[in-house]
């Protein structure tokens, strides 16, 4: 058994794979044991039972966009603080400061977009 | 003498083997909380749910749907992407079940103690979002379009929560090891000091990573049919939907039973003699139960109110929650 900092991610992988061959394994017994029965109408993509109208990749719209950009500003936040955060202790009240500068900035971003109504979901 | 066993232990590929029926224990305990849930859900509405699978209050019920699970054709409809479609099952379940890897249940019992176990969790649980934009894609299906966008937008949006209010749990306990949190919590859950209202924006936003009501808005029945996963079929859809939400609930109790009520550590100095595991089960099985009585309780919210109450309300509650817990810190109150 592989010890040491890699030695958990060796683990880590090991475990992976095994979820994957689990799934691999159930997957083809049910190939195995179930039934095959060819019907044209079996095929069709399901719309509640009547014959699809116009495709299925249709245009769809997508009103997130600004919460994605939103959301790529906090996690990346997200990503900074962790390492902040492990070592608060050591580190005492400037960089408590510091941070809530960092973060303050971030929320007066936030608080703009509440303002411009871009959080509204319509 | 401990130290040797011990010592034996972490040199084999015994280890390894136990490690590895540990995982696989989750599958059973998939078809435990499955059965837990029809049941608790059907006393609520004051009926009796399943009665006759396995003759005894229905207790093989789930196992009997697995089983049926196995035997159905797999119907894969003429239009889809067949690649992407079969990937998704494969994506799901490891999102769900690689969060496991990390909890400890009791204070050596941990598969792999990563010093960023947190962090590693955090970033796992996301991963089976992507499985569900896949089949929302793949299916070729308007429903399944529509379904796979709403949970991308619902990943998106209740991450932050999840994630600030974790942070704020590192700060208070100084490590992202979750054997290290655990321990910080020793006969004091961080729920009950310091971090109550932290525990509150993560067991919300919890409830929304895994999709259920009130949060369900991803695969409402009643207007998307199960959204992503409608064209579905089979072991498959098992996997892809049941499969992966129920481990996915208990991951993600068991992540919040560890950040929050102190995982294996039990709550009174004086009933340490109750082994490390059993106290895991009992806090993780509380919160796998407050989760259904949720489900049962709260109407679904509609996607405009969703995304309000994640970016208006959630988002700046966990902003202040991580100044209160530094604040109080650098006082030295907690």
């Amino acid at each position: 058994m592989p010890k040491g900092y890699f030695g958990e991610y060796l683990t880590l992988a090991f475990f992976a794979g095994m979820m994957l061959l689990l799934v691999a394994g159930t997957l083809g017994l049910n190939k195995l044991v179930s039934p095959k029965v060819h019907r044209d109408e079996k095929y069709l993509t399901y719309e509640c039972g009547v014959d699809p109208v116009g495709g299925g990749w249709s245009q769809t719209q997508i009103r997130y966009y600004l919460f994605g950009l939103l959301f790529v500003v906090f996690d990346v936040e997200a990503v900074f603080l962790f390492p902040w955060a492990v070592v608060f202790d050591k580190l005492g009240t400037a960089a408590f400061v510091e941070m809530v500068i960092f973060i303050g900035i971030l929320a007066l971003g936030l608080a703009y977009a509440w303002r411009k109504k871009v959080l509204e979901w319509l | 003498m401990v130290t040797t066993l011990h010592h034996i232990l972490a040199n084999s590929i015994v280890l390894l083997a136990l490690k590895l029926g540990i995982l696989l224990l989750l599958l059973p305990a998939t078809l435990v909380v499955g059965y837990v849930e029809l049941k608790v859900m059907a006393h609520m509405q004051h009926r009796l749910g399943p009665m006759y699978a396995g003759a005894y209050h229905g207790w093989a019920q789930t196992l009997a749907d697995g089983l049926k699970f196995i035997q159905k054709e797999d119907i894969m409809a003429a239009a889809t992407d067949r690649t992407v479609f079969s990937m998704v099952p494969y994506i799901t379940m490891l999102g769900a079940a690689l969060t496991f890897v990390v909890i400890p249940f009791s204070r050596h019992g941990v598969i792999a103690n990563l010093d960023i176990g947190l962090f590693y969790a955090l970033a796992v649980s996301s991963i089976s979002v992507i499985g569900v934009l896949a089949a929302g894609w793949a299916s070729a299906n308007k429903y399944s379009l529509m379904g796979g966008l709403r949970a991308a937008a619902q990943l998106i949006a209740y991450e932050l929560p999840l994630v600030l209010a974790a942070a704020a749990v590192a700060m208070q306990a100084g490590s992202l090891s979750l054997v290290s949190i655990a321990e910080a919590q020793r006969y004091v859950p961080f729920a009950l000091w310091a971090q109550p209202l932290g525990f509150l924006i993560f067991l919300a936003a919890a409830t929304a990573e895994v999709s259920r009501t009130p949060f369900d808005m991803p695969v409402a029945e009643a207007e998307i049919i199960t959204g992503a996963f409608t064209e579905y079929s089979a072991m498959k859809f098992a996997f892809g939907l049941f499969a992966a939400e129920y481990i996915a609930m208990i991951g993600m109790s068991a992540l919040a039973a560890t950040l929050f009520l102190g995982g294996y550590v039990p709550l009174l100095p004086q009933l340490r003699f109750v082994p490390g595991p059993v106290w895991f089960l009992i806090k993780t099985g509380l919160l796998i139960f407050l989760l259904i009585w949720i489900r049962w309780t709260f109407p679904r919210l509609r996607e405009d109110q969703l995304q309000k109450f994640a970016w208006k309300v959630l988002i700046p509650l966990s902003l202040v929650n991580i100044f209160v817990t530094g604040a109080l810190k650098l006082a030295h109150w907690t």
